[in-house]
């Protein structure tokens, strides 16, 4: 790696900690149960406005299960608008190219990909949606399935935090209040800096041009910069284009990909300090912090190395790959030359760390470990940093699983922030942990013993089985980024993903309220001598010890048959 | 139970118009005002006429032009798409030696010399308006000797149109192909 590299990513790192503590002081106060939040004379009224117009009462505390139904109920009318929005697009305005109707088997899939945060594409935005579809389906998508997961993290914070509690908040208050506070000014802010970068923001159809040679180039038009801000922010990840952020459309520097990459990250680590805050013993929060933070370092640091390491096979072809003062050496079949191979590399274990998904790179062209090491960032359940809201829960579920074996192994019933771990919170912990691998492994064995399902592949041999595996650890885990060598719009895929795209939501959701629900039902236990404490280093190594035991037993022998034997056969 | 589901539609549709509707629209109204010509995609104009985008790159075949990098989509601004094949592709590997083979024959290197990974290697984008240094400083000699000027001059606008890293840091270095080729038209016209 060059020094320039090391400089760019110890640059990102100064801008997480110098905004993601503030930032995460902020949620905690728009989502604590104190009385006052900043901003209160500006959002006030606005909100009161919307639960008035909703018939929502804001005070209507819900129980676990009536949050869960608000939320189920809250997607599957996301779910339903989507799919009406692409298949009636035709007749719909703002669509200046004529798009025609989107095929009913890619809706289904699209609807499903938004609508949990995913944002898998199996369609190429400029060609397929129209700009109508774009706003009032998509953009409003990634504002609100990624509030609806930071209101599920709301809700389980609270569990924990709360007392002998019966009630863990209203959904609609916290799908509201983080939209408007949260999301929509940093969206605006990030928006229009993008748009200073270069980023397209407009309502146009195609320009065509003649180039210097003659010929006819299309110039795309389209709102692009603030669906991007927005993707990045609510780690959604759906491009404006086919080629997302790698687009110069989207991404059109090294200083707008910088702040991409920042918006990435900062919400799901300042959610690391919010919940310090909302639990009210900050060095809780900064245990989390410390296990996002290490986790996505090492991830970071060995998929930049890989990268710019380049590909033996071609040093033998006679192709320069080192890095010299005239150029940035690396792999760079599937990257951009502004970006190189270190931006590259710290942006995918970036978006695979989060559940976003935006690629500035094509991960399908990385080098199989590089690719790897993406595949291993989602197959930990994307926890470091994690997606808004969801991956701060999965963290969380993961403590309380570092917590149990503790306990069994000194004898004594595990505690988490004072409250007893017991056998039915263990029962749906175990259920969390599961679901995942169950849908990406079983989808992802039955699709290679499928020939429909193998024609689809873009390359043969392990390469081909790493394009199943990664397009389902993505879909698995809401990711929504791919090996995009693999068509994925047949409908064997756009099924199955649709799928696991929903298991990986809502079998990962509901688990967490009924968790939520059950601990804030307990009377927290005093410390004593004996009580584990959890905001050592000592635990957050035990925590990332967990979740490499986890994934590793569970995906190790699929990994050796897909990137590994064909990083060692290179 | 139907509460719930009316609640979300209601909420839904408040979002929508919030998020789908005023967001957008106040961001493009703001970034027109502000950015007017980047945010509708930094065309760039010569003689009143638009030629192309700074941002999107253009095929480039003459003798006398620099020449872009390989895409997999032929740089159909309609599109967008890279290869998309693993680094063990057999097909990929061919391509990429045929392209270096091409390369060396195109500016009279030797068979053996080593070329820039850029020059053989598809983008992300298959719209990668940038090539390195190294592949720019390779092309010159062809260029310079096609327009019958001297490949100092030619080298002079190569560094013209490099862009350097953001911030000293960030990224990496480029030269813009379609900015050096118009500069190239406007200072070194073809004989």
């Amino acid at each position: 790696m060059s020094g320039a590299a090391w400089f760019q990513f110890a640059a990102l790192i100064a801008a997480l900690l110098a905004t993601a503590p503030f930032l995460g002081r902020y949620i905690a106060a728009v989502y604590g149960d104190g009385e006052k939040a900043p901003g209160d004379r500006f959002f006030g009224p606005v909100e009161r406005a919307v639960y008035r117009l909703c018939r929502v009462d804001p005070d209507g505390e819900q129980r676990w299960t009536s949050y869960a139904l608000s939320l189920l109920a809250f997607s599957a009318v996301s779910f339903l608008a989507v799919y009406a929005l692409q298949r009636l697009q035709p007749a719909l305005p703002l669509n200046p190219v004529g798009l025609p109707a989107v095929e009913p088997r890619v809706a289904f899939n699209v609807a499903v990909s938004f609508a949990t945060n995913t944002n898998w594409q199996a369609y190429g935005g400029e060609s397929t949606m129209s700009h109508l579809t774009q706003m009032l389906g998509l953009t409003v998508q990634n504002f609100v399935s990624a509030a609806a997961g930071m209101a599920v993290m709301a809700a389980f914070i609270r569990g924990l935090a709360r007392r002998r509690a019966a009630t863990l908040g209203n959904f609609w208050v916290d799908l509201t209040r983080g939209t408007l506070r949260i999301l929509l000014p940093l969206s605006t802010l990030v928006a229009l800096v993008l748009a200073g970068c270069g980023v397209i923001q407009n309502l146009k159809g195609h320009t065509v041009v003649t180039t210097l040679e003659g010929a006819a180039q299309t110039i795309p038009g389209g709102p692009a910069a603030s669906q991007v801000a927005i993707k990045q922010l609510g780690t959604n990840g759906g491009g404006f284009f086919d080629m997302n952020s790698a687009h110069p459309f989207e991404n059109a520097g090294a200083l707008s990909n910088f702040v991409e990459n920042w918006a990435i990250l900062v919400i799901p680590f300042a959610l690391a300090f919010a919940f310090g805050a909302m639990v009210r013993d900050r060095r809780q929060g900064r245990a989390v912090f410390g296990i996002m933070l290490t986790v996505w370092a090492v991830m970071s640091i060995g998929t930049m190395a890989l990268e710019a390491g380049g590909s033996p096979r071609l040093d033998a072809l006679g192709v320069d790959q080192s890095a010299t003062a005239d150029q940035s050496g690396g792999y760079l079949e599937g990257k951009e030359v502004r970006f190189g191979p270190a931006a590259s590399g710290l942006w995918a274990a970036s978006t695979t760390g989060t559940s976003n998904g935006s690629v500035n790179a094509m991960h399908d062209s990385f080098t199989p470990a590089g690719g790897g090491l993406a595949m291993v960032h989602m197959m930990f359940g994307e926890v470091t940093p994690g997606g808004v809201g969801v991956g701060l829960n999965g963290l969380l579920v993961m403590a309380v699983l570092a917590v149990f074996i503790a306990g069994l192994m000194v004898g004594r019933t595990p505690e988490y922030l004072g409250k007893k771990i017991q056998a039915a919170e263990m029962k749906l912990v175990m259920l969390y942990v599961l679901a995942m691998p169950t849908v990406l492994l079983g989808f992802a064995a039955a699709s290679v013993l499928l020939p429909p399902a193998l024609a689809s592949l873009g390359n043969t041999g392990p390469h081909g089985l790493s394009e199943i595996l990664y397009g389902y650890a993505s879909t698995a885990n809401n990711n929504g980024s791919a090996f995009a060598g693999l068509d994925s719009s047949t409908t064997w895929y756009t099924t199955t993903m649709g799928l696991a795209m929903l298991v990986g939501r809502f079998f990962l959701i509901i688990p967490v309220l009924a968790i939520a629900g059950s601990m804030a039902a307990k009377r927290p236990a005093p410390a004593t001598a004996g009580t584990l404490p959890t905001h050592t280093p000592l635990f957050a190594g035990m925590t990332v010890g967990v979740m490499a035991i986890v994934a590793g037993l569970t995906f190790l022998p699929a990994l050796a048959l897909g990137p590994i034997v064909e990083q060692l056969s290179l | 139970m139907l509460r719930q589901f009316t609640a979300a539609a209601g909420m839904l549709a408040v979002l929508t118009v919030l998020t789908g509707l005023v967001y957008p629209l106040a961001v493009t109204g703001a970034a027109q005002a502000a950015f007017g010509h980047r945010a509708d995609g930094s065309i760039v104009e010569r003689d009143g006429e638009a030629v192309g985008s700074e941002l999107i790159g253009q095929p480039f075949d003459g003798e006398g032009y620099f020449h872009p990098r390989p895409s997999a989509i032929g740089y159909d601004g309609a599109d967008s798409g890279g290869a998309n094949l693993g680094p063990s592709d057999e097909g990929l590997l061919e391509d990429i030696e045929a392209r270096a083979e091409e390369y060396r024959a195109e500016n009279g290197l030797a068979d053996d010399a080593e070329v820039p990974v850029d020059a053989v290697t598809a983008s992300a984008s298959g719209l990668d308006p940038h090539i390195t240094v190294a592949n720019a400083r390779l092309q010159t000699a062809r260029v310079a000797q096609a327009r019958g000027v001297d490949t100092a001059e030619v080298a002079r606008l190569v560094d013209g149109s490099t862009t350097g890293r953001a911030l000293g840091v960030l990224g990496e270095e480029g030269v813009n192909v379609l900015e050096l080729n118009l500069a190239l038209d406007e200072e070194a016209p073809v004989p």
